[in-house]
């Protein structure tokens, strides 16, 4: 049914439609919004859930860890510090081959705090294990959820799902979203089976000690996961689209591509104003174009390949860093087309909207327009010179 | 421990000794459910655990108890188990207490006991070992208000399990702290871990109490109390304080304390 | 990774032992079961008094059973010995 809500009562309202038997968070903004009304959903008795209410973000992603582990499926959210907080259970979680759900709040990473929007959290945890999914806008945050559980709780899969929702731009703004059913939740979402569990009737020891002889095909399992992630996700949005009627790529979107000459890759809800941009330049008769990655682990090598292959000029929008080195979409993008006879013939990488600056259709129309020039290796956007030239002077106050 | 808990029981374990050397992969000690995650979140693992049987309604009948050593409970672990104490889950938390991060090479963690010689407090020229006491664990989770709180030692294993089973009758947090002599970082020979147990809790120096909703109603008293120096000179992390009665004489006042406090002088009535 | 439980049965401990393995006279045994509860690998099994025994595929001869048992029903003797 058609609704008008804010970002955060969707993702409410999705989970408590996944009706998970364990919820736990801790607060951190811009995430709040949504563990508040899962904790008032409780409260009135609307979703029958335990709701732990734990010390630390660190605790949040041990007590999901815990409930998965004992057979029940579980929740939580974060953003930005309250992720790297739990970073080592992350990694854990992942190891132990749980699927956990976790919605993050992109937030910009101390230091300097900064509570608003960018993608250096999550992207920072891309090498975790977790699946990650990047939504545009309300809509697809509810979709990505509901998929995400699907495949996340596979039995052939096991692995936790982390869906990306710009802080604020998503969280908060208010979008008409198509809000899924129960009966039509619960025909598309299974209850949690899982093949292996805590359970004194079956007993079994997760989280050994395992020395270089065994560790690394631990490892490799779960890379060779990601591949066969590649092969599920298809057939899943296939069934999504059978049960809701919405159809998703699963790993990208081409956006008038097809005949472009310049194309903007870029993740998250930046892509709503790009497509605008796009659709404006093209009335111009600009040949220009979006490439939205909605997956981005597993990475979709061969479908970002086939999308660019034909594309002379590629822009890679990054809003988060690498310091001191290429930024991580882009390298990733480059590294694609490495020792590929096909390929665009400049791939440029621009970082904007770090810390929740703003990104304009000035500063993406400044992209494509420096898409002609020189190849960019690391090109920051919209930066304030004045700022730049500011020092530190001892006994300057 | 788990003789006492039974085969319905899952337990979290933290990093340690005890995780290491029961589940080197492919075997595993274990013949209960048995999960191991990381070093300081046994405590919050436990609660998600005990959190989906709530939600399963399956809690009633299984034991949910969280391990760690003190390293694991004291120091990285206190957090995560302040949490779970104040949250009120119906867990039991034992901590293994060998007085230093064994596992890592005889560290010193806030339970090695004062003047103890650690690989990170050692003696020197300038140090008779760790300058401070023992971080009051016991104290702090009375503090908490949990219904169930213990101390128990190797050195007496019947009363041991008596407290475990003690424990896992009451509904909510409980915290069992066992004492566990170390034969490699205590130095002294294996085959008198039960002895060196037994005259720890002799001393006054690890004085085995028990309290039920805040009230004490168990200890076990010292007829009469041991010197500590009887303590002190069987094991080789003492060594050096042989020849400093100045120092023998605070670790006494520290087992003086305990002996006044907890009114150890008598015969136990049990 | 998942272990299947008590699979560390497979683990033969008994051939840690180096010098001396400890001899159940079986003679003046009271059944406390203090050898039973101290015993590091738990390896130690018995009911009745005069009963128990330890399995020497798991012993690691620590000892910690003979001077335990209040009446001196456990010695250590040398390994090799026929005892």
């Amino acid at each position: 049914m058609k609704e008008f809500l804010e970002g955060s009562t969707a993702v409410a309202k999705i989970i408590k439609l996944c009706k998970p038997g364990v919820i736990s968070a801790y607060p951190i903004t811009p995430q709040t919004h949504i563990v508040e009304e899962l904790a008032k959903e409780v409260a009135d008795g609307q979703l029958n859930s335990q709701f732990v209410n734990v010390e630390s973000e660190h605790s949040a992603a041990s007590v999901v860890l815990g409930a998965v582990a004992t057979g029940v499926r579980a929740y939580t959210a974060t953003s930005s510090q309250g992720l790297f907080y739990m970073a080592e259970v992350l990694f854990n979680i992942a190891g132990l081959r749980l699927p956990v759900m976790l919605t993050c709040a992109n937030r910009a990473i101390s230091a300097p705090i900064n509570i608003w929007n960018d993608q250096q959290d999550s992207v920072s945890m891309r090498d975790a294990g977790w699946i990650q999914f990047y939504a545009e806008n309300v809509q697809e945050v509810v979709d990505f959820h509901l998929i995400g559980y699907r495949i996340g709780e596979d039995k052939s899969v096991m692995l936790p799902v982390m869906v990306c929702m710009d802080g604020y731009v998503l969280t908060h703004g208010i979008e008409t979203v198509d809000m899924p059913e129960q009966e039509q939740v619960d025909k598309f979402l299974p209850p949690y089976s899982p093949p292996y569990k805590l359970d004194p009737d079956n007993p079994l020891t997760m989280g050994p000690l395992v020395d270089p002889e065994s560790y690394m095909e631990t490892r490799y399992a779960i890379h060779q996961t990601h591949r066969y992630v590649i092969k599920l996700i298809p057939q899943i949005t296939a069934d999504f689209s059978k049960v809701f009627g919405r159809q998703y790529n699963g790993f990208i979107e081409e956006y008038r591509t097809k005949d472009a000459e310049r194309v903007i890759v870029a993740m998250g809800s930046v892509c709503g104003s790009i497509k605008d941009v796009v659709d404006e330049l093209r009335t111009k008769g600009k040949k220009v174009g979006l490439l939205k990655i909605t997956t981005y682990r597993p990475f979709p090598y061969q479908e970002i390949y086939e999308a660019l292959k034909d594309i002379p000029k590629v822009a890679v929008v990054d809003r988060a860093l690498s310091l001191g080195s290429y930024a991580p979409l882009a390298s990733e993008i480059k590294a694609v087309f490495f020792g590929k006879k096909k390929k665009p013939q400049v791939i440029s990488s621009f970082i904007l909207g770090l810390g929740g600056r703003d990104i304009t259709q000035d500063s993406i129309k400044e992209i494509i327009r420096l898409l002609n020039t020189k190849e960019k290796s690391c090109e920051f956007i919209d930066l304030k010179p004045e700022l730049l030239k500011e020092n530190y002077e001892p006994n300057s106050i | 421990m788990l003789e006492a808990s039974g085969p319905n029981t899952i337990i979290a374990n933290n990093t340690g000794c005890l995780e290491v050397f029961s589940t080197k992969y492919p075997e595993s000690a274990w013949g209960v459910p048995w999960i191991h995650s990381l070093f300081e979140n046994a405590a919050a693992v436990a609660s998600g655990i005990e959190a989906a049987l709530k939600f399963l309604g399956r809690k009633e009948g299984i034991n949910v108890i969280a391990q760690a050593g003190d390293g694991g409970t004291a120091d990285i672990g206190l957090q995560a188990l302040s949490g779970m104490w104040e949250r009120g889950h119906d867990i039991l938390y034992v901590c293994y207490d060998n007085e230093a991060y064994m596992n890592t090479g005889v560290q010193r963690s806030g339970l090695t006991p004062f003047n103890t010689n650690t690989s990170t407090s050692p003696i020197g020229s300038r140090s008779t070992g760790n300058i401070r006491p023992k971080k009051p664990m016991p104290e702090i989770a009375l503090a908490h208000g949990i219904p169930y709180v213990a101390v128990a030692s190797v050195g007496f294993p019947q009363d041991l399990q008596r407290k475990v089973k003690k424990a896992l009758s009451v509904i909510g947090p409980k915290y069992i702290q066992v004492h566990v002599p170390c034969p490699l970082g205590w130095r002294y020979e294996s085959a008198f871990t039960l002895e060196v147990g037994k005259v720890a809790v002799e001393t006054g120096l690890y004085p085995l109490i028990e309290y039920e909703n805040g009230k004490l109603i168990s200890v076990r008293k010292l007829n009469p109390p041991k010197p500590v120096e009887e303590y002190l000179k069987i094991q080789g992390r003492f060594k050096h304080l042989l020849d400093k009665p100045e120092e023998i004489k605070k670790i006494q006042e520290i087992a003086d304390n305990n002996i006044q406090r907890y009114n150890l002088k008598g015969e136990t009535t049990d | 990774m998942i272990v299947k439980p008590g699979s560390s049965k497979n683990n033969k401990t008994g051939s840690w032992r180096v010098e001396l393995r400890p001899k159940f006279l079986q003679k003046n045994c009271i059944g406390c079961k203090m050898c039973l509860l101290i015993c590091p690998e738990g390896c130690i099994k018995g009911d009745e008094k005069n009963t128990y025994l330890c399995d020497y595929e798991f012993c690691k001869g620590c000892g910690t059973c003979a001077v335990i048992c209040p009446k001196s029903d456990v010695v250590m003797v040398k390994e090799e010995s026929k005892e």
